[in-house]
């Protein structure tokens, strides 16, 4: 029954729909949320302050969350497929503090830089440490699963080190803390269009779906079948880095989305990605929105940066995510044995076969 | 296919030393020899899946490297053990790749009842909707040949492909194999350590020693006592069973 149920569940558009259908609702709430009270009456009615704030702040804010979840959430999806590791990520990969670093230079050798060249460092940086940490874990084929992204967090904590480091010298570690814990609240009108760019990425990631999918199976399964190998993962790389410098210019960094969101839509829905990427992209944009709306709610009429919800939330559902992927073994990882090496030659070899199961 | 002076280095030592050979259509051909005799090289250079240094490889009166590799992805099919295999997509989807050379992203009606064939020629039908990493090893295995199946090529070169299996799903494995040939008219090149799976299943064998070939011929020409002690360096008796030369080393 529960099988059946699954599959019903993975063969159908009914998860699609239903995450659909309560991130509109969740969204439509969450414009009424905020420290001055705007009702739909008021807005209905053509109450003009009612609708500048709506303009100026709540709308905007609503659409940078939504930009933030399914961007990061697809950018996740994307690394983790190309990559062959449940555990990279734009957070886990060295993306996000290397887009970081790119503001950080933007700010300190452009002082009167626009949102926009700032966006461009910040891309430029985010793809060349996300490049140099994949070209690393290619090169060094680690037998261990979690090696990859434990390598990827040391990266990326030695990139952070070297952006403290700048930003003491040229004071501006106050400036750059803005990026460092990433939040809404700064999300007004005429400063956060960038993050619209996630959306032509998404719909370029969604036709190039199936081509991340044949890269993921391997170098050798990809050139059988025609597909250029180190195009494909160059192009999707490019997205994800992109994807992630948009919203970390904008909103901050924000971890573990990318990590998480994945992860929980492939558990039910498998890993082929024009079947998940849209379940990915809504479900990402639901859990920022939820977790703006506690950060808001909490301490009204304050708000709490979302970094610091997601952070919560995020560490207890990656919990639960390893203890099931551990009890799961088969399916997953197993901590210690070669299953999951970036490139994974010879990992076939390193897996015992028991006889059929069926 | 024909293949001439191929010659692959590495740091200099030459590991597969000007091997020359022509490849019969709608033939099985094993491509047997030690560890390090360069077999498994000449295969990834053959399926363009490894750079050779010098030679010429011609597959269909052209440069291997001329083809496109789309183009050459519907005639020239590759398995290696090389895959993914932590990838949760279901026997079907992975089936469904194997027309990706022809239309992509969008499959045809066409495709799809490619994809039901080779499903059924496989008897996949049971496990359609499972992920491949919930399957036994023979399984996948099967699934794979499946997809390869769905490529619908003339050419199938597969890497060893009895690895890892236990001898019910490794026999049936090879038998699927001739079948490829006999009832698919496809031309399988096959790597395998198992020389009596070679000599009982093949049309041709090309035994490889140094990098070199030793012996190129049929298998009653190639499965002899002097030929097989000389390549592997331990002693063979041939017997003749059910009219096939089958080996026992000692």
């Amino acid at each position: 029954m529960k099988i059946m149920l699954k599959q019903i569940y993975r063969k159908s558009w009914f998860s699609t729909v239903i995450l659909g259908i309560v991130l509109v609702i969740l969204s439509f709430l969450s414009l009424f949320v905020g420290v001055i009270d705007v009702t739909a009456e008021e807005l209905f009615s053509g109450d003009a302050a009612s609708i500048e704030l709506f303009l100026i702040s709540r709308l905007p804010r609503l659409l940078a969350i939504l930009c933030t979840g399914t961007g990061m959430s697809v950018a996740g999806l994307i690394m983790q497929q190309l990559c062959m590791n449940k555990f990279v990520s734009p957070t886990t990969g060295a993306t996000i503090s290397a887009a970081k670093l790119g503001i950080l230079i933007a700010l300190v050798f452009m002082p009167k830089s626009t949102l926009w060249s700032r966006a461009i460092f910040s891309f430029a940086f985010a793809l060349l440490g996300t490049w140099i940490f994949v070209w690393f874990i290619q090169r060094i084929r680690f037998k261990d699963t979690i090696m990859v992204p434990l390598i990827g967090i040391m990266f990326g904590n030695i990139i952070g080190g070297i952006t403290s480091f700048i930003a003491y010298r040229y004071e501006m570690t106050q400036a750059l803390s803005s990026w460092e814990t990433g939040h809404f609240s700064l999300v007004l009108r005429g400063r956060y269009e960038i993050v619209y760019l996630v959306v032509p990425l998404l719909i370029l990631a969604f036709i190039f779906a199936n081509h991340f999918n044949i890269v993921g199976m391997g170098k050798d399964f990809s050139q059988n079948l025609g597909v250029n190998y180190k195009a494909v993962l160059f192009m999707g790389l490019t997205i994800a880095a992109a994807i992630t410098a948009s919203v970390v210019v904008v909103v901050g960094s924000i971890s573990y989305i990318g990590l998480i969101i994945p992860n929980m839509i492939a558990m039910f829905k498998g890993d082929k990605i024009r079947g998940t990427l849209v379940d990915t992209a809504l479900a990402g944009a639901l859990f920022v929105l939820v977790c703006d709306v506690i950060a808001r709610l909490v301490i009204a009429p304050y708000e709490l940066p979302i970094a610091l919800i997601i952070g919560i939330i995020g560490s207890v559902l990656f919990i639960g995510i390893l203890f099931r992927r551990l009890k799961h073994g088969r399916k997953a990882i197993r901590l210690g044995a070669a299953t999951e090496a970036p490139c994974a030659v010879a990992v076939e070899k390193a897996v015992p076969q028991g006889g059929d199961r069926a | 296919m024909n293949v001439k002076n191929l010659i692959k280095k590495y740091d200099g030592k030459a590991v597969v030393d000007s091997v020359s050979f022509e490849i019969p259509k709608g033939k099985v051909i094993s491509l047997i020899g030690p560890n390090g005799a360069g077999k498994s090289t000449v295969m990834g250079m053959i399926s363009r899946l490894i750079a050779k240094d010098e030679g010429l490889i011609e597959f269909e009166d052209k440069d291997l490297s001329k083809w496109k590799s789309k183009e050459l992805a519907k005639r020239l099919a590759i398995l290696t053990q090389h895959n993914n295999v932590q990838m949760k997509l279901t026997v079907r989807e992975l089936v469904s790749f194997g027309r990706f050379p022809y239309s992509g992203s969008r499959l045809t009606q066409e495709d799809y009842d490619i994809i039901d064939k080779a499903i059924s020629y496989m008897e996949l039908e049971a496990f359609e909707d499972r992920f491949i990493d919930e399957l036994s090893g023979g399984q996948r295995q099967r699934a794979y040949i499946a997809m390869v199946i769905a490529q619908d090529t003339e050419y199938v070169l597969l890497d060893e492909p009895t690895n890892n299996l236990d001898i019910y799903h490794a026999t049936n494995m090879m038998k699927t194999v001739r079948k490829l040939c006999d009832e698919l008219g496809k031309t399988v090149i096959l790597v395998l350590h198992e020389i009596n799976y070679a000599a009982f299943y093949s049309d041709y064998i090309c035994a490889f020693l140094d990098g070199k070939i030793a012996r190129f011929g049929t298998v009653e020409e190639v499965i002899t006592k002097e030929t097989l002690s000389q390549i592997y360096k331990v002693d063979f008796e041939i017997m003749n069973i059910g009219g096939k030369p089958l080996t026992i080393y000692y």
